[in-house]
């Protein structure tokens, strides 16, 4: 099998891009809950203690909060550092510190002192995990100047986006999905960095534009796939990271197809989808053929139930039936 | 026998360098009183009066290349730090010149070309940030030690807790200094807390505590000596408990007196700082004339502070944009 075809699972991509990287840079240290002998609570650090040893693999009890300010004092100091909150969830233990310690540090020392660390944490709804387990949190990190925001849908984009925010000057905040960690794609082993703010046209379409991140990515080219098989060409666009923002590759997909839909695991009010819709009006009102719109989870905690869970979050059939009503709602006589 | 006298000079010049390094915090904030109260100054500010020999005794031991992690009321341990006086007060008047350029003020000014890793806008903050740097430290193998300044009010928060936790379990460089100064803006450490005893609290974590008279420099000097000899031995964190008093308010434009007498304020000014460390030097035989010598000394280093931070330019609006990453 050549290399280039090599499939490895979500998780793995992920434990790769830090071999990789903690073997190039010596001060890179990995501190969270159960990273180190155990392996990580999503296997997201398989095999890395026994490499790398304690000191750079760093086990601690249960204190986001601490772990969390002393990975940004560490960065701040000199060391690069990841700290895994292993649920997205439990960032909010730490968001002080995310928040005013690590993303304003740069400006208030004038660019005299960065922080690089990468905060690492799982969100989405997987498996019913309920409401504790399963927030996405991505449009409050967006939403503070200073913090970059990734958000991997496949293997090979986790490798190539977190082996560059492992060289970036920081702070990033990688946001890995919790239900894609057994997905699996081709990632080749050789070297490669994925810069941020540059989207992935995951399939061209000419009728409208389908911006979707992390697991809606999947469920966006799965919809497309139906839609073209009822007529309606759909663009699939995933920005990759939403901080920086590609917006010229979505606003140009939007002048060629003149409509937008946004697909987001997150629920609408205040939201990136709704970033979107406006950069949509901004820069495209001229070209714009229907009102653009999102299809977002609804704006309930995570229910447990799966059938309350299911009527929660964006589903293929909800993507396809709600696009055709896009397609009907026209702006002008095309 | 010259050992003996050798060891006095030292400790004179020492004192003398106290002194002058006490009264320079002390005159610096009265003059930032001063300019606020005339409204010259933006935003708001925390005074240090009253605490000034923690940050001297504490700092007089940290080279250049240690780091100082502080707090909202850190203009002293920037000073004390080394950061020069026209630095920070150009800083707390928003111009170019400050150690952020005027993007930080008060509660966020950075200087780490002298080891000063900021101020804090946000109680209990820096805790955690200095474990960090002393995990960074110990990592990278340095003998560089971090001390982290925070006051009674921190230590009833979960970051105090986190944060120390763990520089105990890690055995990292760094000093803990606690400035009780009894109040947590009008609260009352007695009121928010059954153990007042900060000191003692260092035996939850397995760590070594002690308290110490923090308005007298030469003790706060002697606990910070052994403190930081063990952290730069690898001997782990220290928790220093400095019980001191602001003779301010919380920040200026609070009295300060709805809530504590003016008898308590009054009875702590009797432990001046400033007074003491002047005693001592009587006490070694400096004259009076050379006091009210150093004392020119250190007013002119103030006026020059207002000089060059008044005369310094404004940023250009423009440039708002510029450091957010």
């Amino acid at each position: 099998m050549p290399e280039q075809d090599r499939v490895i699972t979500y998780a793995d991509a992920g434990v790769e891009a830090l071999r990789e990287e903690m073997r190039r840079d010596g001060s890179i240290v990995y501190i969270g809950q159960g990273i180190g002998p155990r392996g990580g609570n999503f296997r997201q650090t398989r095999g890395l203690w026994k490499e790398f040893g304690d000191d750079r693999l760093r086990d601690t009890g249960i204190c986001e909060l601490g772990a969390t300010g002393a990975a940004i004092g560490a960065a701040m100091a000199g060391t690069r550092t990841v700290v895994d909150e292993v649920f997205l969830d439990f960032a909010l233990e730490a968001i002080t510190q995310i928040v005013q310690q690590a993303a304003n540090i740069s400006y208030m020392s004038n660019g005299k002192i960065k922080a690089p660390v990468v905060i690492r944490g799982a969100m989405g709804a997987v498996r019913n995990a309920g409401a504790h387990h399963s927030h996405t949190f991505y449009n409050w990190f967006a939403n503070t100047p200073g913090l970059k925001v990734v958000l991997p849908s496949n293997p090979y984009d986790l490798k190539g986006l977190f082996k560059t925010a492992l060289r970036d000057p920081g702070p990033v905040a990688v946001i890995e999905h919790k239900s894609l960690y057994n997905a699996k794609g081709v990632v080749p082993e050789e070297e490669y960095l994925i810069p941020f703010g540059e989207a992935r046209i995951v399939r061209e379409g000419t009728d409208l534009t389908l911006v979707a991140m992390s697991r809606m990515v999947s469920l966006a080219e799965k919809a497309a796939v139906e839609l073209a098989q009822q007529g309606v060409s759909a663009e699939v666009i995933d920005p990759r990271t939403i901080m920086p923002l590609d917006r010229q590759t979505i606003t140009n997909s939007i002048k060629k197809t003149g409509r937008l839909v946004v697909i987001d695991e997150s629920p609408s009010y205040c939201s990136f989808a709704g970033e979107l819709l406006a950069i949509a009006v901004e820069d495209c009102f001229d070209e714009l053929r229907g009102t653009p719109k999102r299809i977002c989870s609804l704006a309930v905690p995570n229910p447990f139930s799966p059938v309350l869970e299911n009527q929660m979050i964006p589903t293929v059939d909800r993507i396809v039936r709600e696009v055709h009503d896009a397609m009907k709602n026209s702006r002008r006589e095309s | 026998m010259s050992e003996r006298v050798l060891a006095e000079q030292i400790s004179k010049e020492l004192l003398f360098a106290y002194y002058k390094k006490v009264l320079e915090l002390r005159l610096f904030e009265l003059k930032v009183q001063e300019l606020y109260r005339n409204g010259r100054l933006p935003g708001f500010v925390h005074l240090y009066v009253g605490e000034e020999a923690v940050a001297v005794g504490v700092c007089s031991h940290l080279e250049n290349s240690d780091l100082v992690f502080s707090t909202h009321r850190g203009h002293g341990h920037a000073l004390a730090k080394g950061v020069t006086a026209g630095i920070v007060l150009a800083e707390l008047w928003g111009k170019v010149t400050g150690s952020s350029g005027g993007r930080g003020g008060s509660m966020h000014m950075y200087a780490p070309e002298y080891g000063f890793m900021g101020t804090n806008g946000i109680v209990g903050a820096p805790i955690p940030l200095a474990t960090g740097a002393a995990l960074s430290a110990k990592l990278r193998k340095k003998s560089q030690v971090v001390v982290c300044f925070f006051g009674d009010g921190a230590v009833n928060s979960g970051s105090f807790h986190e944060a120390v936790n763990l520089g105990a379990v890690w055995n990292l460089p760094v000093i803990y200094v606690c400035e009780n100064n009894l109040y947590a803006t009008e609260m009352a450490f007695q009121r928010a807390t059954k153990n007042t005893d900060v000191a003692s609290r260092a035996a939850a974590y397995g760590m070594l505590g002690v308290a110490v008279d923090g308005q007298d420099v030469v003790a706060v000097h002697e606990a910070a000596r052994e403190a930081i000899q063990r952290a730069r031995n690898d001997g782990g964190p220290t928790l220093i408990e400095c019980k001191t008093y602001r003779y301010v308010g919380h920040h200026e434009g609070d009295p300060g007196t709805d809530y504590r007498t003016r008898e308590e304020v009054q009875q702590w000014k009797q432990k001046d700082p400033v007074k003491i460390a002047r005693q001592r030097l009587r006490d070694a035989g400096v004259d009076e004339a050379t006091l009210q010598s150093a004392d020119q000394e250190v007013e002119r280093l103030i006026d020059e502070a207002v000089e060059f931070a008044e005369n310094s330019p404004e940023p250009s609006a423009d440039s708002v944009n510029e450091h957010v990453f």
